[in-house]
């Protein structure tokens, strides 16, 4: 796809999540915002998936280890036709099967449970090792949140991720800098990022613009040449990215929109696809 | 007793595994550097390439193994009980337990009869933590039989079981023809009017024990071994409450939420009945050799006897 399309494709996610947290009053705006365009080059250009046969196990995996930006991933599933996008309105409803955390029972398309923070990368580790041990050459992606990488279980995995090699997996943390108490360099500093996935033996790419999709592009690229080592993408980010009020807010980490903010949150999304398709003509 | 053969049921895992490996090329072992105690190391070198060391980091194991599982593995984890149910019960919670991955956990050195090593180690709580999770399957065998059995059990069913094995040798009592395992039903070792004794894992052998001395004293003891924790034979506690209208269980865990919680459970709801919990008395354990433990726990068959005789 052309930049231009994964533009566009990553606003509809943009709208996507916006909707399905307004409806169900509740959620993860601000990360599931600031990854959007990573999830829309993930699914629409990067990995080998078919959402007709969710279940192929030559297919690569993503695990959304920051799980609370569910409605990222839905969003995103929805726009890629693992399931209709007029269901992204019964997120964390009542029966829904759009959990409020991702739950690869109810979900088509979840690769993973997920949610518990620290949790994922083990279990993308684990479908590495899998691939590896079964000789097949499907890849492995992960996302975590800056602030999840606190957790000691995130240096388990990458510790053993690093010793077993494994250039299948990917391991991309949203470096959007601010978590629910606030930025992460007050709350209990995580940097410097790369340099720590470097001493576990990681092949470390710095995306210094996680919504440049040229930038994208590249760090998959050199990812995917990669060989001996996994690789982790540290993404500079914006959190709340594409609606005006919610860039850079802390605030807009877990809280929905009311009926009001809605109306502006839609209307700024839909001038930047405006924008977009006066940039197609 | 001198001349019963023992076994370890922590040793019976370690082969189990090897005799399965053949049959279910897909099942793999994982440990967290305890290879040589969990006695997975006879799997380790029988299957070099299908054991996986995950260094001492059981929380990322358990979680490996769920990504193993996700992709057609049938992995056990192993470790002490402490860890793979204690250090880790939420990442079994959330990353087997929710997604109901077949992800088997072996689980050694269960109880106090670790012995030396003292409380950090000895698990007394491991099966109440576990029977809380939806859809865990949870067996404590009793023997050397019993826990290959179980082992070949698990491997057979879909979804997360929970194996709880111990590190001293205990004797093998149900090594004779008419021995079949089924999950989910205990086994009348001793039919009795009296009292029925309920016992898991080595506390089998010290309740039959307990209930030969009983018969010379004149009282009638059921035992029932119930290697099945959950899902409990329900049906079984039952019938054999209505029969004697007196309860025993008798475990080498808290008495807090293991078999004995179990049984309380059922039979307040649906069989009123007199019951005493025999088992760790909501303490922590010590060091101190195994056997010489289990006396002073009044775990073994001369502890059980007296516990019941003075309640009786």
């Amino acid at each position: 796809m052309t930049n231009l399309e994964l533009k566009k494709v990553a606003n509809e996610i943009r709208k996507g999540i916006v909707v399905g947290v307004h409806s169900a009053k509740a959620g993860h705006p601000g990360g599931s915002l600031s990854a959007a365009d990573v999830f829309t080059y993930l699914y629409f250009e990067e990995m080998n998936i078919d959402p007709k046969n969710p279940k192929d196990p030559d297919r690569d995996r993503f695990v959304l280890s920051k799980g609370h930006t569910a409605p990222g991933l839905y969003s995103t599933l929805a726009n890629r036709g693992y399931f209709p996008v007029e269901d992204l309105p019964t997120l964390r409803h009542i029966g829904a099967y759009l959990q409020g955390h991702p739950c690869m029972q109810e979900c088509p398309g979840v690769d993973m449970s997920s949610g518990s923070l620290g949790q994922g990368i083990s279990a993308a580790v684990g479908m590495a090792l899998a691939g590896k041990i079964d000789q097949k050459d499907y890849r492995v992606y992960t996302l975590l949140g800056d602030g999840e990488i606190e957790e000691g279980q995130v240096w388990e995995a990458s510790m053993f991720a690093g010793a077993r090699h494994l250039d299948n997996l990917v391991v991309i943390v949203d470096n959007n800098g601010l978590q629910i108490d606030g930025p992460i360099e007050k709350v209990c500093s995580p940097y410097p990022i790369d340099e720590k996935f470097k001493a576990f033996n990681f092949h470390v790419i710095n995306l210094d613009d996680a919504h440049d999709f040229d930038k994208i592009r590249a760090a998959f690229k050199e990812a995917r040449e990669t060989k001996g080592q996994p690789t982790a993408i540290v993404m500079k980010s914006l959190k709340g990215k594409g609606v005006s009020f919610m860039e850079g807010s802390v605030d807009w980490h877990g809280k929905a929109p009311n009926d009001e903010e809605f109306e502006i949150a839609m209307s700024d999304l839909n001038k930047i696809g405006e924008a977009l398709q006066k940039e197609e003509a | 007793m001198a001349d019963v053969k023992k076994i370890a049921t922590r040793e019976s895992y370690g082969n189990a595994l090897v005799a399965l490996a053949e049959e279910y090329p897909n099942l793999l072992v994982l440990d967290a550097d305890l290879a040589a105690a969990t006695k997975t190391s006879i799997f380790r070198k029988a299957y070099p390439d299908r054991h996986i060391d995950c260094g001492i980091a059981e929380c990322n194991m358990t979680g490996i193994a769920a990504g193993l599982a996700t992709c057609g593995k049938i992995p056990f984890i192993s470790s002490f009980a402490m860890f793979a149910a204690g250090r880790n019960f939420e990442q079994v919670r959330n990353s087997i337990g929710y997604p109901h991955l077949n992800v088997k956990i072996g689980a050694t050195h269960a109880g106090i009869s670790v012995g030396e090593d003292g409380a950090t180690h000895q698990c007394n709580e491991d099966i109440a933590l576990m029977r809380t999770i939806p859809g865990m399957t949870i067996i404590v065998p009793s023997d050397d039989v019993e826990a290959k059995a179980a082992v070949r059990a698990a491997v057979e069913m879909d979804g997360p079981v929970y194996l709880r094995f111990g590190r001293l040798a205990v004797p093998v009592i149900n090594d004779h023809d008419g021995y079949k395992f089924e999950v989910g039903k205990g086994v009348v070792l001793k039919e009795g009017t009296d009292v029925t004794i309920i016992a898991t894992g080595l506390c089998v052998a010290s309740a039959m024990e307990a209930a030969e001395k009983l018969e010379a004293d004149g009282i009638h003891a059921e035992v029932i071994n119930m290697h099945t924790i959950k899902p409990l034979d329900e049906d079984l506690v039952v019938k054999s409450a209505k029969k004697t209208g007196k309860v025993v269980t008798v475990e080498e865990h808290s008495v807090i939420g293991g078999l004995g919680g179990a049984v309380a459970e059922t039979l307040s709801a649906k069989c009123p009945t007199l019951l005493k919990r025999i088992g760790v008395q909501d303490r922590f354990g010590e060091s101190g050799p195994a056997v010489k433990l289990l006396e002073k726990f009044e775990l073994d068959g001369a502890g059980v006897y007296k516990q019941i005789k003075e309640w009786i």
